[in-house]
């Protein structure tokens, strides 16, 4: 007698207690005295590498000197002042690719100041507190569209505030925060952070927001060109690339981002499926994140398939580290070839090998292996799901999908300015989203004071 | 292993590390507990007359500190023994009967009166103590009754108030000097003139350690209120290592043994005070802060100093430095040194350049060839030493004497010649 395979995908391996443990804060706030002595580590270098490393350019040395001497406000000023998500990207910027690997101390001992953690530190009592440090701008009497609820759209909607303009932010998702709320790994921002820092910018005031507003549905670019002064969009990527296989709206073929969007809105993590075999396809953060969370709700194998090897990966190595060493497997050289099912339902993934050509080419090795799977994570990159955006793709340049800006994230409209992940040549990053939305904003009060 | 046995004024100790008169040596307890620990001698905390002095019941001690706590320095408002005479004459004898390899000194503040001093006198020495310490140092509370600093501070009594003790004393007299004084040499030369056997020096500064940002009252305060205290650790260091100079390099007092105290931390601090004239040194503050324990570092650091100087014996170190230090107008001004910076130690924090290009003598570049790197410039460079001072890496930057060839940044020949201020063209007052 042959037992039928069914895929095991289900809610409650974990108990709402053991999940609570792994869903704790992945880098707990320093206290006091270990922030102390850890900015006592900082050389406050004259024109520090880390700074220039910071995609914003926060005065690091400057806002360490200041918590050094306890001056917190002096300190999450320096911060915020430069990157008004100080606090998100404290938690989530993948420092050792930027500011810490540039720190002068990996040349004395390998071990960088811990900018990172100070950062959140700096900023913890002032967003957490709603202290508000920022004040509205005189008013210019100029009124800004703000497209998009994410790092670009909050950044480039508080520093409109600050500089006098009234900003109404279109929002299509319920929640404001974009991927902070719904797309990074839930360890990494815990107790709702994403909220506080988005009431923390709104605080400012001279921000009017309507959430579950789409660009396309509701209003057409063409509309805010003509009500407002100007438009900035940052309305980031709706949508998952395929995996470009036959089958791929087989059960068990999920979208990342999507689960991690559910993941980030469950009441009670524990009644989310898991599967009990995952494997993840891509080499980027959030296929870490995806591989890292199914982990921690209780999938009993979980392995991240990358088609190339570990040093062309997206994710960092601290971060592949990270999810190793949370269980997670990692297998490099492997290109998902078919989805294998069994009576109807996912049952694997036939791989190829691959392998690079010297012309950087990447080819298949001729052989070929099958892993078993319940559930496949789809990570191999977001794209602008154009279709849904009504004729804004008609009238606005493009560039490799996503929108071409130039240096002060002007389009190619005169009164349109964008950033964060729907703009072409980015790093994706919340940090670089923040900048784009901050010198966008720059830009905007340039124009529209002249 | 050099031999670390110490002879100061006659007084045989293991070593040449004796705790300070102060909380550490206020009674049979700790100082027993010290001499178990390995400490060479004990000034057994100052005596004075009956009836004992009181304290506050407020806070004694305060601190400043590095971001971790480390104690970088301390003062405190602590007056001299609130103990009775007898029962610190009884302990003191009972110390000396146990510990009789041990140092033990009587520092005493009594009142400038020739009959305290012929009563009280014979009564200490009959403890059994080594030598007597004259307290004419403490900054606070005993100075406002006319004794410590008071007399301290003015040669006339501190002459006045050794002969005192002297003329009833059979064992040696150290007289321990305030550093609350413009110039050290009056008192030191006072203090011989009385008829010293030794100084010791420094007892604490006058000093405020800070504000409570609360309060914004002075810190600390007993019910709102504070009194100046004595400073005393690490920070005061290079204060009392140029006061012991001064003593061992000035004709008229360099016979004057001398007992160094003042922010004796580590081994090197007992190197710096003994290399600059002090035959043996007193320690607080640190055991303060650490307690007794510090004083293996104390003896095997210094021992192990000696042995890599090849000197057998603490004497051989003992002012071996003095013959290094001299008036700034005797300094060779034909000297030239020029910051160098290595290239493969530097972790190019630019903490150098920034400094040189916004206080000095925008000596070193920020980039070279458009990339970020730190070098000297020699036509700027004044030798200064500021970049050696700030760099975070020991060694990293060094000066290196020019010896021949011409000064980059003055354009005149290196020469071997010595000349000073004191014949220098733009002195007005050069010897001819």
């Amino acid at each position: 007698m042959t037992e039928t395979m069914q895929a095991d995908i289900r809610s409650g391996r974990l108990s709402e207690a053991e999940i609570e443990v792994n869903f704790g804060d992945m880098h707990p706030l320093f206290r006091r005295a270990e922030a102390l002595v850890e900015a006592d580590r900082c050389f406050f270098c004259y024109d520090a590498p880390c700074t220039n490393a910071c995609p914003t350019g926060i005065d690091i040395p400057g806002f360490i000197q200041q918590l050094r001497s306890q001056n917190i406000k002096g300190s999450a000023h320096t911060i915020l002042s430069e990157n008004i998500m100080g606090g998100m990207c404290a938690r989530v910027c993948p420092t050792e690719v930027l500011c810490e690997q540039d720190c002068v101390r990996n040349t004395l001992e390998d071990q960088p100041v811990r900018i990172g953690r100070l950062q959140r530190y700096a900023t913890e009592a002032v967003v957490e507190g709603s202290l508000q440090l920022f004040q509205r701008g005189e008013d210019s009497g100029k009124h800004v569209a703000v497209v998009g609820g994410g790092p670009a759209a909050l950044s480039c909607a508080h520093r409109l505030a600050t500089l006098g303009h009234r900003v109404r932010v279109l929002n299509a998702a319920e929640k404001l925060g974009g991927l902070n709320e719904y797309g990074i790994a839930a360890y990494k921002t815990v107790n709702d952070f994403a909220q506080k820092e988005a009431d923390y910018i709104l605080g400012i005031g001279g921000i009017e927001v309507r959430n579950s507003t789409a660009m396309g549905t509701d209003f057409s670019l063409a509309d805010l060109r003509n009500d407002y002064d100007a438009v900035f969009l940052g309305f980031g990527m709706g949508g998952v690339n395929e995996l470009g296989l036959d089958n791929d709206q087989l059960d068990g073929v999920v979208d990342a981002v999507d689960y991690i969007a559910s993941l980030r809105q469950a009441e009670n993590k524990s009644e989310l499926p898991v599967g009990r075999k995952v494997l993840v396809i891509g080499g980027g953060m959030t296929a870490i994140d995806i591989a890292v969370q199914s982990k921690r709700l209780g999938a009993e194998e979980v392995t991240v398939v990358y088609r190339r090897g570990q040093q062309q990966m997206g994710a960092s190595n601290l971060e592949q580290e990270y999810a190793q060493t949370s269980g997670v497997g990692i297998r490099y050289w492997l290109a998902p070839r078919e989805l294998l099912q069994s009576d109807g339902c996912l049952s694997g993934i036939e791989f190829e090998y691959t392998q690079l050509e010297d012309n950087g080419k990447l080819v298949p090795g001729g052989k070929s292996c099958v892993l078993e799977a319940d559930v496949v994570f789809k990570a191999i990159g977001q794209k602008v799901l154009w279709d849904s955006l009504g004729d804004t793709a008609e009238i606005l340049e493009l560039d490799h999908g996503r929108v071409s800006v130039n240096e002060c994230r002007k389009t190619s409209l005169p009164d349109v300015w964008a950033g964060g992940d729907c703009v072409y040549g980015g790093e994706d990053l919340t940090v670089s989203a923040v900048q784009d939305g901050k010198l966008a904003a720059m830009d905007i009060d340039r124009c529209l004071r002249q | 292993m050099a031999n670390l046995s110490s002879e100061f004024l006659g007084i045989k100790s293991p070593n040449p590390f004796w705790l300070a008169s102060a909380p550490p040596t206020d009674k049979a307890y700790n100082v027993n507990r010290a001499f178990e620990a390995g400490w060479g001698g004990a000034v057994w905390k100052t005596l004075g007359e009956d009836p004992p002095i009181v304290n506050v019941n407020g806070p004694r001690y305060a601190a400043s500190y590095s971001n971790d706590r480390r104690v970088i320095g301390f003062n405190n408002i602590e007056l001299i023994t609130d103990r009775p005479l007898d029962v610190n004459l009884k302990e003191m004898r009972f110390i000396k009967r146990d510990w009789p390899d041990r140092a033990l000194v009587a520092s005493v503040m009594f009142p400038m009166q020739e009959e305290a001093w012929a009563k009280y006198v014979p009564m200490v020495e009959d403890t059994g103590a080594d030598a007597f310490e004259l307290n004419f140092g403490c900054p606070h509370g005993m100075s406002e009754r006319g004794m410590g600093a008071a007399v301290g501070q003015v040669p006339e009594y501190i002459q006045a108030t050794t002969e005192l003790c002297k003329k009833y004393a059979r064992i040696p007299v150290i007289v321990k000097l305030t550093p609350n004084v413009t110039n050290i040499l009056p008192p030191a030369r006072a203090a011989k003139a009385g008829g010293a056997d030794a100084v010791s020096l420094i007892n604490t500064v006058n000093s405020i350690m800070r504000v409570d940002y609360e309060t914004l009252s002075m810190y600390p305060t007993t019910d709102g209120m504070g009194s100046h205290g004595g400073y005393c650790g690490q920070g005061v260091k290079p204060i009392v290592l140029h006061m012991i100079a001064e003593i061992a390099r000035t004709q008229d007092t360099a016979d004057i043994p001398i007992s160094g105290i003042g922010g004796i931390t580590d081994w090197r601090d007992a190197v710096d005070h003994l290399a600059l004239g002090a035959q043996n040194v007193q320690v607080c503050t640190a055991v303060m802060v650490y307690g007794f324990k510090i004083i293996d570092d104390l003896t095997t650091g210094l021992s192990n100093f000696l042995d890599e100087k090849a000197m057998t014996s603490v004497r051989e170190l003992v002012g071996r430095a003095v013959p290094s230090v001299t008036d700034w107008q005797y300094l060779n001004l034909n000297y030239i040194e020029k910051a160098h910076i290595d290239q493969d130690t530097c972790i190019s924090c630019g903490r150098c350049h920034i400094v040189c290009e916004d206080v000095s003598h925008q000596a070193i570049t920020s980039t070279v060839d458009g990339e970020r790197r730190f070098e000297v410039i020699e036509e700027e460079c004044v030798g200064c030493n500021l970049c050696v001072s700030v760099c975070p890496i020991e060694g990293c930057i060094s000066m290196q004497q020019l010896t021949s060839g011409v000064d980059p940044r003055t354009g005149r020949p290196v020469t071997s010649e010595k000349a000073d201020w004191t014949t220098h063209a733009n002195n007005p007052m050069r010897s001819k």
